[in-house]
């Protein structure tokens, strides 16, 4: 991490947290979620954050990837000011900044891997050529080559991650959102999956951002923030902290 | 993503359901089928209709003798008196913008050919005749007036009279008998079906007026004819030249400023508007169903898009996630929507196609498909799977990322 830190401008975090609030209104109540959250995250970052259910860590990692803006308060990512852009702006940050990994995989049915890994591609407006060429050499990375042609049912839980992770990685983003990776595996294959995370946040200087509630998968990480209210309780080392 | 790009996940998602996508493209299939269909046959009866007005002349005035309503106690319904002449037929002759003016006298005769006989209508025409009918032979040739000048032997029959007394046998040359008297026939007239009464045109044998009137049709007075027939230059003359030859006919029957015309003019423009009007009408009749049944194929693949998008709220959900933007969910499916009608546009015409090829073998229609029409419903499919499919597709495209992500 610290390689591939000191080649990036020390005093650009790429995502700043200031202030941010969000609450959902239902009928006449207002239920805050998120109650001013202040965080930093630096370039090749291994950040693991923490919390039990309801304490707004989904909320917080949907906001952290532009799937939802903040009630109040800045996020800037990769330098860009994101809370008040547009949908179609939000769509545009999520395709070229930011690589999705999900509990349950979230691959295209129907589709055979190549072209589920090669999709963010399509929407970036590559051609279907160009984006299965590119796809095609990340899914021999991942060890997946052969299985271009499958569809997401005909392989194992553990090489579909594998895929959602290829996917995540085909647009070169700097910055990877990794939501519970690694809650529908097993144990032997959540090594497997984590030890992939942690060569890429080594090897290649992608920011790592994961949100589980497992001590041993957050483990992983080098640094821990922990919620609780819709409040930062905890933002240090994962070493340091009662895990 | 390009057009391409979305066409071919369109066309992956309605392989995902084929069933479904297949059902959903039936009600377009009828839809198409049915308004390509409707059209043609209307358009065939319109041709059809067309064709026998044509054949019956246009801007055409028929003058029968007598008249429907006449003064002075005594009423003689059209046709019942004798008193038109070749005489009147002469002075029509000088009327402005009168083209062709064919006095006509008819009478039911026994022919008899060397294979057959035949109970059919002689009648004692001018070639002017043929001329206001713009009829022509199938074989042979027409009498002119020169067969007039020589009170020539010479008939022209119909197709009906011409199976019925000569068989398969080419009838050009062939003597038949009328009244006894020989008559060589010099020609057989094209086909042309029954007239717009149902009588059938073919079923009659025109022979030179002046040997009808000599040798075959004799009348109680000399030189009247059943009726005479008047066209007029053009459509829009037609009111001036009724006018004149009312006047022209009632100074020359001598009748008195109050008494009522003794003959009655039939105004065949009339019938031809009404009986157009009729095909018009049948076409968008027959149109305004097909669109109907095209209707409710949309409406079904609204209903099914609808569906579809709340199915694949998840899909959509990660797509947005991954980076489409609302332009992009929209285009996949509306693409969707419009590939589904398109396809269904297609098989539609092929079905059409069958059905017009169909109804030309079972019944006397002769059916054939307009470009036009096809045209217009394929350019209707696909504007139903835009309009229709454009709902569904805003829906899915307003899905929030987070709440689509999260659905179930």
């Amino acid at each position: 991490m610290a390689v591939a830190a000191a080649a990036l401008p020390a005093h650009s975090p790429l995502l700043r947290l200031k202030g941010v609030r969000k609450s959902y209104v239902t009928g006449d109540i207002e239920t805050p979620v998120l109650k001013g959250i202040d965080l930093e995250i630096g370039r090749g970052e291994f950040v693991a954050i923490m919390g039990q259910s309801g304490s707004g860590k989904s909320t917080l990692m949907n906001i952290l990837g532009c799937l939802d803006t903040p009630t109040s308060g800045e996020y800037s990512l990769d330098g860009q000011e994101v809370s008040t852009l547009s949908d179609d702006d939000l769509a545009r940050v999520r395709n070229r900044t930011i690589g999705f990994v999900f509990q349950g995989f979230n691959l295209l049915k129907r589709m055979p891997l190549i072209d589920n890994v090669g999709l963010p591609l399509l929407y970036a407006g590559q051609d279907r050529a160009h984006a299965r060429s590119r796809a095609q050499r990340r899914l021999e990375q991942t060890g997946l080559g052969p299985f271009a042609f499958r569809l997401p049912n005909q392989i194992s839980g553990g090489q579909q991650q594998r895929v959602a992770i290829a996917r995540a990685l085909v647009n070169d983003p700097p910055l990877i959102l990794a939501d519970e990776p690694t809650g529908n595996l097993d144990t032997q294959t959540s090594v497997e999956i984590m030890n992939l995370f942690t060569e890429l946040n080594q090897s290649q200087g992608i920011t790592m951002l994961l949100v589980t509630h497992e001590p041993d998968v957050a483990r992983y990480a080098k640094r821990l923030v922990r919620l609780k209210d819709g409040l930062v309780t905890y933002d240090g080392p994962v070493k340091d902290a009662h895990l | 993503m390009n057009f391409t790009q979305i066409s071919l996940e369109a066309l992956r998602a309605m392989g995902m359901n084929k069933l479904r996508t297949s059902l959903t493209m039936l009600g377009i299939i009828i839809g198409v089928g049915a308004v390509v269909m409707m059209l043609a046959i209307g358009e065939s009866v319109r041709a059809d209709i067309n064709q026998r007005i044509a054949s019956m002349g246009s801007n055409l005035f028929i003058i029968f003798p007598g008249s429907q309503t006449s003064s002075g106690g005594v009423r003689v319904g059209r046709g019942g008196m004798q008193n038109l002449t070749e005489g009147d037929a002469l002075a029509l002759q000088n009327l402005e913008n009168v083209d062709y003016v064919a006095p006509v006298i008819q009478r039911g005769f026994q022919v008899q050919s060397g294979f057959s006989n035949w109970n059919t209508m002689v009648y004692g025409v001018t070639p002017d005749f043929f001329a206001i009918k713009a009829w022509d032979t199938s074989s042979g040739s027409l009498f002119g007036d020169m067969e007039i000048r020589s009170i020539s032997r010479v008939a022209v029959i119909g197709q009906s009279v011409a199976t019925n007394l000569f068989g398969d046998f080419d009838p050009i040359g062939q003597t038949i008998r009328i009244q006894n008297r020989p008559f060589e026939v010099i020609g057989v007239l094209a086909d042309k079906g029954s007239d717009l009464g149902g009588s059938d045109q073919d079923d009659s044998i025109y022979i030179p007026m002046s040997t009808a009137r000599q040798q075959v049709i004799r009348q109680w007075f000399p030189g009247s004819v059943n009726y005479i027939m008047v066209q007029a230059q053009s459509a829009r003359t037609m009111a001036d030249v009724k006018y004149d030859l009312t006047q022209t006919l009632r100074v020359r029957h001598r009748i008195r400023e109050d008494q009522e015309d003794d003959f009655t003019v039939r105004d065949l423009s009339a019938i031809a508007e009404a009986a157009a009007g009729i095909a018009t009408g049948l076409t968008l009749l027959l149109g305004a169903i097909g669109s109907i049944s095209l209707l409710v194929g949309g409406i079904g693949i609204m209903n099914i898009m609808l569906v579809s998008v709340t199915e694949r709220t998840r899909e959509i959900g990660i797509r947005m996630a991954l980076g489409a933007n609302r332009r992009d969910v929209l285009l996949q499916f509306l693409t969707e929507a419009v590939v589904i009608c398109v396809c269904g546009g297609a098989i539609g015409v092929a079905v059409a196609y069958l059905g017009t090829l169909a109804v030309s073998n079972f019944s006397p229609l002769k059916v054939g498909m307009s470009t036009s029409g096809i045209v217009l419903a394929f350019g209707f499919a696909a504007a139903i799977g835009v309009f229709f499919g454009f709902y569904p597709a805003k829906r899915a495209a307003g899905l929030k990322p987070v709440e689509a992500l999260r659905y179930e």
